[in-house]
């Protein structure tokens, strides 16, 4: 399935993009997620850094798998206030 | 009580949703903009949010302030944009029976929110800009762990 990803603050910036459509398998969880997309851009994150996954507006442990439709955006580390 | 916007913070009217007459304390936090970063001149900042999460999260937060201290009272307002230095960035009010639920509760609220809340805020020097917590992280890995909770 191809998922269309939402990308915010620093990472849409590396992207230059506000969306990448991603493509992984039927049944695919959020971590292979985050390896496809460390594929496709092997400079949106060093790989100490933990690519964080929210899906439909929720955080999603690496676990969680992925349906057609869903609202998929990466977090990058947060800092407001 | 939520409010994620581009407009001025009014300090004094958020603080005034918290008033209650059965309320003997109120406490209000407010986020200032800094003007400097490591000897760098900042000359604004930039904030972005995730609106729908962002007003998710804090809505979150305000529960989980009030479920912990037994509060009814915690008001958050968070701006976003181009903010200018000394200006607020956010404010937290809590009103409470007692001052101690108050204290503890504002403190708590404002580093959650810093923890949980999708919003990034970017400085703009003159020479260039630098995304907060996002690369200081980088150099840091241990510390990048805690955001997916």
């Amino acid at each position: 399935m191809e998922l269309n990803v939402r990308l915010f603050a620093l990472y849409r910036e590396r992207a230059g993009a506000n969306t990448i459509s991603v493509a992984v398998n039927d049944g695919a969880t959020v971590a292979d997620l985050t390896a496809e997309v460390r594929r496709q851009l092997p400079n949106l994150a060093p790989p100490e850094v933990n690519i964080v996954v929210a899906v439909n507006a929720d955080y999603a442990a690496p676990d969680v798998i992925l349906k057609p439709g869903d609202d998929v955006c990466l977090i990058p580390p947060v800092s407001g206030g | 009580m939520i409010e994620l916007t581009h407009d001025a913070l009014d300090p004094e009217k958020i603080t005034a949703k918290v008033y209650r007459d059965t309320n003997g304390a109120v406490v209000t936090f407010l986020g200032t903009t800094r003007d400097n970063f490591e000897g760098k001149q900042v000359l604004t900042l930039e904030y972005e949010a995730f609106d729908e999460m962002a007003i998710k999260k804090l809505e979150e937060v305000r529960q989980e302030m009030m479920a912990e201290f037994g509060l009814e009272q915690v008001a958050i307002s968070h701006r976003v944009g181009t903010v200018g230095i000394g200006e607020i960035s956010l404010v937290v009010a809590i009103g409470s029976p007692h001052r101690k639920e108050a204290f503890y509760a504002c403190h708590k609220a404002v580093d959650r929110i810093k923890e949980v809340v999708p919003i990034w805020k970017k400085e703009v020097y003159q020479d260039g800009s630098r995304w907060v917590a996002c690369e200081d992280h980088e150099f840091s890995p241990a510390e990048s762990h805690g955001h997916a909770h």
